[in-house]
């Protein structure tokens, strides 16, 4: 070919063009808000209605919080700094902090002694939720009940001493022989443990209590959000073991064990709560002996864990049931007696099935606390509906107080629901 | 395995009680019905002791006692003349009542948000899941109170209706909106059949029955046109049709009218009048079963192999009727289970009645009586019969309807 060629234009490009950014509508927040938002009409219609609906809230809610009044002393004087603007009058809560939190009782001078109990408690629960924490924890997770007990209601200090020896009188005995026989190791710990209470009973001086350090609260005094949580974290941890027992005597094969469980379950479970309260603070007293003053609150806490722990037998009995028959079966051709089998083979995976059963049953106990307040125990629902709305001072001052004790019940429960999501996760053995 | 030899006869020895798995467990049954016989003798020895001691005894002849007290929202006839198991009655009627409503909408809300929760707009679908986990984390009771403290501190009062420049005003001139209550009109017959206003709507009822049978015969004869044809007749206007014609009809010949709520002297007259106790319990229980019902809505739905729904896609049915024919039969076998129990969780909570002063079963047996009479124990032992036999009851027929949807298998 001649050189003219070697005029002729390229017609294959020899150079990289630069990359270039994307058409604006494929995009960022435009491309998000088309695809997410606006990606038909009705759906641009939803989320226009969302919008406005958004915008109800949020206008009326705003500037009611933003306004808000914190250093008032009764609903009169906050209307007159308000002056007819809109505005939250949030000064109920500081004026009244000590009564939502302890009940209106609870001696002032002594509120450390709750708060110490919370914090402690916090850490005694500590290696329970988070198991990479030293397991030498445990030993002050234990002491951790006679400690709280002492704590909040006070008294001679002899009382949890003795309740704690009793119990570790029952452990050394199970140790010792639960080993060969577990039958002869448990109902040994139970006559260990009876004996001791009964030989310490007689040894703590008549009185004792009136020299006390701390000195005695009695549990009416006590009150506000400090007994949902004391309501809520006694019955959640008597009834998880108590519900083990009675879903395991469902699945037993004795009938008549099996009987006596299937029908305290379905009979808990048919009937509201509020009558089993009503059974703790009308009827429950008839049933003790006519010398023994059995209290409220220790009333209280039979009637709901047992109310709480039909609910997670059945929440067990699921586990139970979703574990195939193999692991049953191998734990059997391995030789181990049915104690053994359960505590080291079955239950475990039976009890990690029903993570998320348990924490509901414990979130909606713990909101259930509430109700208490119907049997005028004064919980924190009970002191807002009586003491608090009922004074001269702040009559009608209704969203500032429920809102609290929404927001305060919320935070509660979500962060159980959040800790249950993260153990879920952080359980999950099968590699999906 | 060649050589069988009988085993020697042991002797029965007393160890084999424990160690022994044929007689171990006889042994353990026996324990457990001592402690059980124990325990009963123990409470019913401290019962006999107590009650002796107050000079009680157990009886239910209180029950036929005049009950001296008065109950506001009632459905049928009761003053407080009537006996204390009429109050119960009452009580019991309320208790359905409020429960019956609050199942329905309930279910409204709870299908609402769980379908809007898989919505794939972002906006709507995050409003759902704060509106679930709002509702979820925060006590029943707490909601109740909220609501009923709308309904009495917040609603206008009576008086602010009247004169030239009323600050609140009537809903169309028909429903009134007020602190003591909402007034919605009330149809009533001008020339019914009986003179009874129950009788009369059990003839309307009859029409819609009536209606309902011939609809299926309908139904049967569009469905064997299309076995035989392969075309399916349109019935929707002949439906339509028997739908409405016999029950306008019969509601025409007996002249129904309806009694519009009135502003008269220091309160609404005429209409019926819904109390704010039971809107607030009504309303509290709707919304808050609501957000469980969503969750699992929204798990039956995700319960659904996405497969399903792309065959359907790929059969050329559009997402409306893949929702309707595909998805949905399937998923309720996933939903009714656990719609079971908060249909029983709705009618245990609205025991909470007692918290806004609704007068259910828990408020007149279980309180007003149990503490006029001091019957505690015979007041509690009837209240729990009456929840555990409601329970049941609902079980059964829930159960009942599970099994028609629940997947046939060969």
């Amino acid at each position: 070919m001649s050189d003219t060629h070697s005029q002729t234009i390229a017609f294959v490009r020899d150079t990289e063009i630069p990359p270039a950014p994307p058409p604006a509508r494929e995009t960022g927040a435009y491309k998000w808000m088309r695809e997410n938002l606006f990606s038909s009409v009705p759906n641009s219609i939803l989320t226009l209605a969302a919008l406005v609906l958004i915008y109800l809230l949020l206008s009326t809610t705003v500037p009611w919080l933003l306004n808000g009044v914190w250093t008032t002393n009764s609903l009169a004087e906050c209307r007159e700094v308000l002056d007819g603007k809109v505005g939250a009058c949030f000064s109920v809560l500081t004026e009244r902090w000590n009564q939502l939190l302890y009940g209106f009782k609870y001696p002032a001078s002594e509120y450390w002694r709750p708060n110490l109990a919370l914090v402690l408690l916090l850490i005694a629960l500590a290696p329970v939720l988070f198991f990479d924490l030293p397991r030498k924890l445990l030993a002050f997770t234990a002491i951790y009940p006679f400690l709280a007990f002492w704590l909040i209601w006070g008294g001679s200090i002899l009382v949890p001493i003795v309740a704690l020896l009793g119990f570790v009188a029952a452990g050394f005995v199970f140790q010792k022989y639960g080993k060969g026989s577990f039958a002869l190791g448990f109902f040994g710990a139970i006559v260990a443990a009876v004996v001791v209470w009964n030989v310490g009973g007689y040894l703590i001086p008549e009185g004792a209590s009136d020299t006390a350090m701390l000195s005695a609260v009695p549990s009416r005094d006590l009150g506000g959000f400090m007994l949902n949580m004391m309501l809520g974290v006694t019955c959640v941890s008597l009834s998880v073991p108590l519900g083990i027992a009675l879903a395991l005597g469902r699945q037993s094969n004795m009938p008549l064990i099996k009987w006596i469980c299937v029908v305290f379950i379905e009979f808990v479970r048919g009937v509201p709560l509020i009558t089993l309260l009503f059974v703790a603070s009308v009827m429950l007293s008839y049933f003790f002996p006519p010398d023994a003053t059995v209290d409220l609150f220790l009333r209280v806490v039979i009637m709901i864990t047992l109310f709480s722990a039909a609910y997670i037998a059945e929440v067990i009995r699921g586990g139970l049931a979703a574990l195939p028959k193999g692991q049953y079966e191998a734990a059997d051709s391995l030789g181990l007696d049915y104690p053994q089998a359960m505590r080291l083979i079955i239950l475990p995976q039976a009890l990690k099935i029903s993570i998320p059963g348990i924490v509901n049953v414990a979130v909606g106990l713990f909101k259930d606390t509430t109700l208490v307040s119907v049997i005028s125990m004064f919980d924190l629902v009970g002191m807002i509906r009586g003491p608090i709305l009922a004074s001269t001072e702040w009559n009608g001052v209704y969203w500032e107080l429920l809102g609290f004790a929404a927001f305060l019940f919320f935070i509660v429960c979500y962060g159980i629901s959040q800790y249950s999501q993260w153990l879920e996760r952080r359980l999950a053995t099968d590699h999906r | 395995m060649s050589t069988l030899t009988d085993p020697p006869k042991a002797q029965f020895q007393l160890s084999m009680l424990v160690n022994d798995t044929r007689y171990r467990s006889l042994t353990f049954q026996a324990i457990a019905a001592l402690v059980l016989a124990l325990a009963i003798w123990y409470l019913g020895n401290n019962l006999i002791q107590n009650l002796r001691a107050a000079g009680l005894n157990i009886s239910y002849g209180f029950l036929g006692d005049p009950s001296g007290y008065d109950i506001n929202q009632r459905l049928i006839e009761y003053d407080s003349q009537s006996s204390h198991a009429r109050a119960a009655v009452v009580g019991i009627l309320n208790t359905l009542l409020v429960a019956f409503l609050s199942c329905i909408t309930a279910t409204v809300f709870g299908v609402i948000a769980g379908v809007l929760r898989l919505s794939n707009n972002w906006l709507v679908s995050k409003l759902m899941a704060v509106y679930v986990e709002i509702f979820r984390n925060i006590p029943v009771l707490i909601w109740i109170i909220i609501i009923f403290t709308i309904m009495t501190a917040v609603m206008p009062g009576p008086r602010e209706f009247r004169g030239d420049d009323a600050t609140s005003s009537m809903v169309f001139d028909l429903f009134a909106f007020t602190n003591r209550g909402v007034y919605i009109p009330m149809p009533w017959f001008e020339s019914g059949l009986f003179a009874s206003t129950t009788m009369n709507w059990l003839v309307v009822l009859a029409a819609l029955a009536l209606s309902f049978f011939v609809m299926r015969k309908v139904e049967t004869n569009a469905t064997k046109t299309q076995e035989e044809t392969g075309v399916r007749p349109n019935t929707t206007w002949i439906g339509l049709g028997v739908w409405l014609v016999p029950v306008l009809l019969v509601l025409f010949l007996m002249g129904l009218s309806w009694e519009v709520p009135e502003l008269k002297g220091f309160n609404f007259t005429g209409g019926i009048k819904i109390g704010g106790p039971l809107i607030a319990l009504w309303f509290a229980l709707s919304i808050y079963t609501g957000a469980f019902i969503a969750e699992n809505v929204r798990a039956g739905i995700q319960a659904i192999n996405k497969g399903q729904t792309e065959a359907a896609a790929a059969l050329g049915l559009r997402p409306g009727r893949i929702m309707n024919l595909v998805v949905l039969p399937q998923a309720l076998r996933v939903i009714i289970p656990p719609l079971i129990s908060n249909f029983l969780n709705i009618t245990k909570n609205s025991s909470l009645a007692i918290a806004v002063g609704y007068a259910d079963i828990t408020a007149t047996l279980g309180g007003i009586t149990l503490n006029q009479t001091g019957r505690a124990i015979e007041c509690v032992l009837l209240l729990m019969l009456f929840y555990l036999t409601a329970s049941l009851l609902i079980s059964m027929v829930m159960n009942v309807y599970n099994a028609s949807v629940k997947l046939k298998e060969r």
